[in-house]
């Protein structure tokens, strides 16, 4: 925790206190946070901040900062994971993954290389494979039950500290 | 303090920050009883909620205030969050009691929480979470029955009990904290409490060390894990090219990086058997055998001494290279040199069949692990799912990293897509089978014409021969040469148009490729042989007999010579001591498998010579050319012909897999081809990655290279088993020369087994081997092993059918299930 708030503080020194008996009100806008290096490469920085924020703008308070590293890192277990991971997919925060949200995705994944067809094409066997309900979009219980049986899922959503 | 309660029980389900109150509401609702947990202070009392709630109300609601105000914040982006929560909440309703111990010790600890959070920011992220883990644990089985304990009131047997239990499950709450998917201020507040009760009343049961010794546990795995972790990366960091064949694959697809792979495990080969010549043959021979120049057989003749330093004649590896330790003849026939005793022609003959043996083990061994990987398969239910939601690696932190995953997972995609694109063709049954039909016909046709265009060309050379080479120019002196090599270069691309009639799946394309290529370069080979068979069978006659003959022939003009240094008549019994000769100026005998060898070694060396060129020029230049003549050419350049070239698979594998037949055959005659090789190889693999990158674009259809490499073991296994049969057959039949090599003198190469059998070994064990090999034995031996074969073979096959039916059931079951 000790780095961490180090690393916060680092990003706005003039805005961090180091004291926090004082229990502030300090959020740091989402444009600082998404330049540190662990995230900068990463294609979902923008939506893994706003994830994890409260006012759901991207603006991340001490404790959500922690909150997001804490998500990431190798001990958090596979559910948790799993729940972090949905809200990073669902693009518009409806609660379920839909098309949209799959393409999205897709071409965030990809930069773009991938046709219009193919994009197509790859969102439809998505939502044949994942969705059990039916509805054409996947919600979270669909989404758990795909992840739950992915066995790459946990390497990939570790994060050194 | 009510409608806090349910504003706040209302608000976020899972929310620790507690005004809780109202202990019977909060048996009604796991929420609201959880947000009570906070509230409950010291004294509890297990019977009576209301009373608990009267006497609770005043402590905490300092902290209630306070968290409440950090909570407001949380509330919204909470609620939707925790579906978990509210189930486990709904479980923890059960244990009432519990529940209520629970909310009892948080609100004993929220007092000492606020104070302990503002120095746990400070400290170590972990224990931070352990508090976080601790409180959550609490919060979640709040809702129980009131705590037995207060600080004023004195412990009790049964109280201690119920005092234990508690503990134990704020323990496993600490444990189980980080898995809430709760804010972190919740989180916090939790673990707070969680961590005070726990201290305070394990002191009292005695067990004060538990926390501490707890934190200690949990950072030793996590430093643990992290080393694995480290290890880990070491591991993959040391294999070598493992980053070059990586972005390879990204950008390439995984079928071409198969071919890389299968390169840098016949790199590992080679330098097995190199370890092997070289250690076992080689340096001793070099060390403790005699010199050079002290033996005829070690010395350059006088009559080539004069060119024998040129380059050229070293480049044809005849001169001082063919008199030095590369070659089989220099090697003396002495059976244990240097003081070591170290049994030379045992070793050589040991090391030859020894790195046979070795590589027939290591293809099978490598075959039959391959085998086992394809029959696990892979799961590809959620196929694209997975590639969409997991494949990106969230610890990339490095730009170029990223462009190779970004790549990566294009090209992965495109795999997919194209796999999906497969099984979706509607096929034209009929059409189809007339094209694939009409594709193999063409094919033979090509096959059989360029038999015969060989065969043709050889009977050509043989008359050019006897009418006498200098008549003719150098097409005619090297027709046969370049017709074959013209037939290899053009074929398969003749191949490659032929099979864009079949539609076949790209992997499936690729093997028919590959049998066809092969086919054509077996059948060249041996079109070839038997062309030039009437003339091998009279060479190879003569050849035996004039090997004879000229050893008796060699042999009276070594009399004659050393005669002649007697100035004069032949001394029937030479007393005279032997006079010192120049070892350069005795006659000498026929080296066969010098020259074998140096025939092999020449041809290894002419092949790398081709494959560089070829790459230069063919990939090279023609990206060059495409790239900066575009701008001023009638018609575009990079999209027509020419265009980039693409990586040709089929035809690198099988120059690796002939290269490596070559060996073979060779490095019984040449103990440095596989030095060679090794160079060569090394070489080749940072000069084919370089092209690669730089001069190819990836195929059009981009797809994923079958998992098991057992198509390329087999054709290795084929080539190795071609490849030793002239080795042994050599061995076994032919007596080798008498002047050179550590057999000579010897009818037959494997007497050397014999020999040491009877001398070094005692004589026991001669009579059981000779008992051994004897074929009323052996016979029955084979028998045995070829029983054992069937048998293996037929439980492998229920074992995989079996395995197919319980991968079905499993499906089914996965299915019913949702």
């Amino acid at each position: 925790v000790y780095r961490l708030h180090g690393r916060y503080h680092e990003m706005a020194p003039n805005v961090v206190p180091m004291d926090y008996t004082k229990d502030p009100d300090v959020k740091l806008p989402m444009q600082l946070i998404i330049n540190m290096p662990e995230l900068k490469e990463n294609p979902f920085k923008e939506r893994i901040v706003e994830s994890f924020s409260e006012d759901g703008e991207g603006s991340l308070s001490f404790n959500d900062f922690v909150d997001m590293f804490s998500v990431l890192s190798e001990m958090a277990p596979r559910e948790l994971k799993a729940i972090y991971a949905f809200k990073i997919y669902d693009f518009n925060t409806d609660n379920f993954i839909c098309k949209a949200d799959l393409e999205k995705t897709l071409n965030k994944l990809t930069r773009e290389e991938l046709t219009a067809e193919e994009i197509t094409l790859v969102c439809e066997k998505v939502i044949e494979e994942a969705d059990m309900d039916g509805d054409g979009k996947l919600g979270f219980a669909d989404f758990e039950n795909m992840i739950s049986k992915a066995p790459d899922f946990l390497r990939y959503y570790f994060k050194k500290n | 303090d009510g409608s806090d309660d349910n504003e706040e029980g209302s608000t976020v389900e899972n929310e620790e920050t507690a005004k809780g109150t109202d202990k019977g509401r909060k048996r009604a609702t796991p929420r609201t009883r959880r947000s009570h947990a906070r509230g409950r202070a010291r004294h509890g009392d297990e019977e009576d909620d209301d009373e608990e709630f009267g006497t609770r109300r005043a402590g905490p609601r300092r902290h209630r205030s306070r968290r409440r105000g950090r909570a407001a914040g949380n509330e919204a982006s909470d609620s939707d969050m925790e579906p978990e929560k509210a189930r486990k909440n709904q479980a923890n309703q059960k244990s009432k009691e519990d529940d209520e111990e629970e909310e009892d010790e948080k609100g004993g600890k929220s007092g000492k929480g606020k104070n302990e959070k503002k120095g746990e920011k400070k400290p170590d992220k972990k224990g931070k979470k352990e508090k976080a883990n601790k409180k959550k644990k609490d919060k979640k089985k709040s809702g129980s029955g009131s705590d037995s304990e207060s600080e004023e009131e004195p412990i009790t047997e049964e109280e201690l009990a119920k005092l234990k239990e508690e503990v134990e499950e704020k323990k496993k709450l600490i444990a189980t904290l980080r898995n809430k998917p709760w804010k972190m201020k919740k989180k916090l507040s939790v673990l707070k409490e969680a961590q005070l009760f726990v201290e305070k009343f394990e002191g009292a049961l005695g067990k004060g060390k538990g926390k501490k010794f707890y934190a200690y546990k949990v950072m030793m795995m996590k430093k643990w894990m992290k080393f694995q972790r480290d290890f880990e990366n070491f591991k993959t960091a040391c294999i070598p090219w493992e980053m070059k064949i990586k972005e390879i694959e990204s950008h390439f697809g995984s079928s071409v990086a198969s071919y890389f792979i299968f390169l840098r495990w016949m790199y590992g080969i080679n330098m097995i058997l190199f370890g092997l010549t070289f250690g076992l043959v080689m340096v001793p021979e070099a060390l403790m055998g005699k010199p050079y120049g002290s033996l005829p057989r070690k010395t350059v003749p006088r009559a080539e001494e004069a060119t024998a330093m040129n380059f050229a004649t070293l480049w044809d590896f005849s001169g001082f290279a063919q008199y030095s330790v590369l070659f089989y003849g220099y090697y003396n026939n002495q059976r244990t040199i240097g003081w070591l005793k170290f049994r030379m022609p045992l070793s050589y003959f040991l090391v030859g069949v020894g790195s046979i043996g070795y590589s027939f083990m290591i293809v099978t061994r490598t075959m039959a692990k391959n085998a086992n990987d394809d029959g696990g398969g892979d799961d590809t239910s959620f196929n694209f799912s997975w590639k969409m939601f997991t494949s990106w690696d969230y610890l990339i932190g490095n730009p170029e990293t990223a462009d190779n995953k970004f790549a990566s997972i294009t090209t992965s995609f495109k795999e997919a897509i194209v796999e999906e694109q497969e099984s979706r063709k509607e096929e034209n049954i009929h059409l189809t089978r007339f094209l694939r039909v009409l594709a193999n016909f063409l094919a033979l046709c090509t096959l059989a014409g360029s038999g015969y265009l060989i065969f043709f060309v050889v009977r050509r050379s043989q008359q050019f021969a006897l009418e006498g080479l200098e008549n003719y120019g150098w097409w005619e002196r090297n027709e046969v040469n370049t017709v074959m090599s013209l037939l290899g270069m053009f074929c398969p691309t003749l191949f490659d148009v032929i099979s864009s009639l079949e539609n076949y799946h790209p992997r499936i394309a690729l093997r028919w490729q590959l049998g066809r290529i092969f086919a054509l370069f077996l059948g060249n080979l041996y079109t070839f042989i038997i062309a030039l068979m009437d003339e091998i069978n009279l060479k190879a006659r003569y050849f035996l007999s004039f090997t004879l003959e000229e050893e008796k022939i060699v042999k009276y003009n070594m009399t004659i010579w050393e005669a002649s240094l007697y100035n004069g008549t032949i001394p029937e019994n030479s007393t005279a001591p032997p006079i010192q000769v120049d070892p350069a100026d005795v006659p000498r005998g026929p080296c066969w498998e010098t020259m074998v060898g140096q025939e092999f070694v020449r041809l290894t060396v002419s092949d790398m010579m081709t494959t560089y060129i070829t790459i230069l020029i063919g990939d090279f230049l023609r990206a060059v050319f495409v790239r900066f003549f575009n701008y001023c050419w009638c018609w575009d350049l990079e999209y027509g012909f020419p265009s980039y070239s693409e990586f040709d698979i089929s035809g690198n594998v099988l120059g690796l897999i002939f290269n490596q037949g070559m060996i073979w055959m060779g490095s019984f005659y040449a103990p440095c081809l596989p030095a060679i090789n090794v160079f060569r190889l090394h070489t080749s693999m940072y000069l084919q990655c370089w092209a690669v990158m730089c001069c190819n674009v990836p195929q059009e259809r981009v797809f994923k290279a079958s998992r098991s490499n057992n198509f390329y073991m087999a054709m290795l296994l084929f080539i190795l088993f071609l490849s030793t049969l002239p080795a042994v057959y050599t061995i076994v039949s032919i007596p080798p020369s008498f002047d050179c090599g550590p057999f000579s003198g010897k009818t037959r190469m494997f007497e050397v087994i014999s020999e040491t059998l009877e001398h070094d070994f005692p004589s026991w064990f001669g009579k059981v081997f000779g008992y051994a090999s004897n074929p009323g034995l052996i016979l029955p031996f084979i028998l045995l092993m070829v029983l054992s074969i069937y048998y293996l073979n037929a439980t492998s096959k229920s074992y995989k059918e079996a395995n197919l039916e319980l991968k079905k059931k499993l499906q089914s079951v996965r299915i019913e299930n949702h």
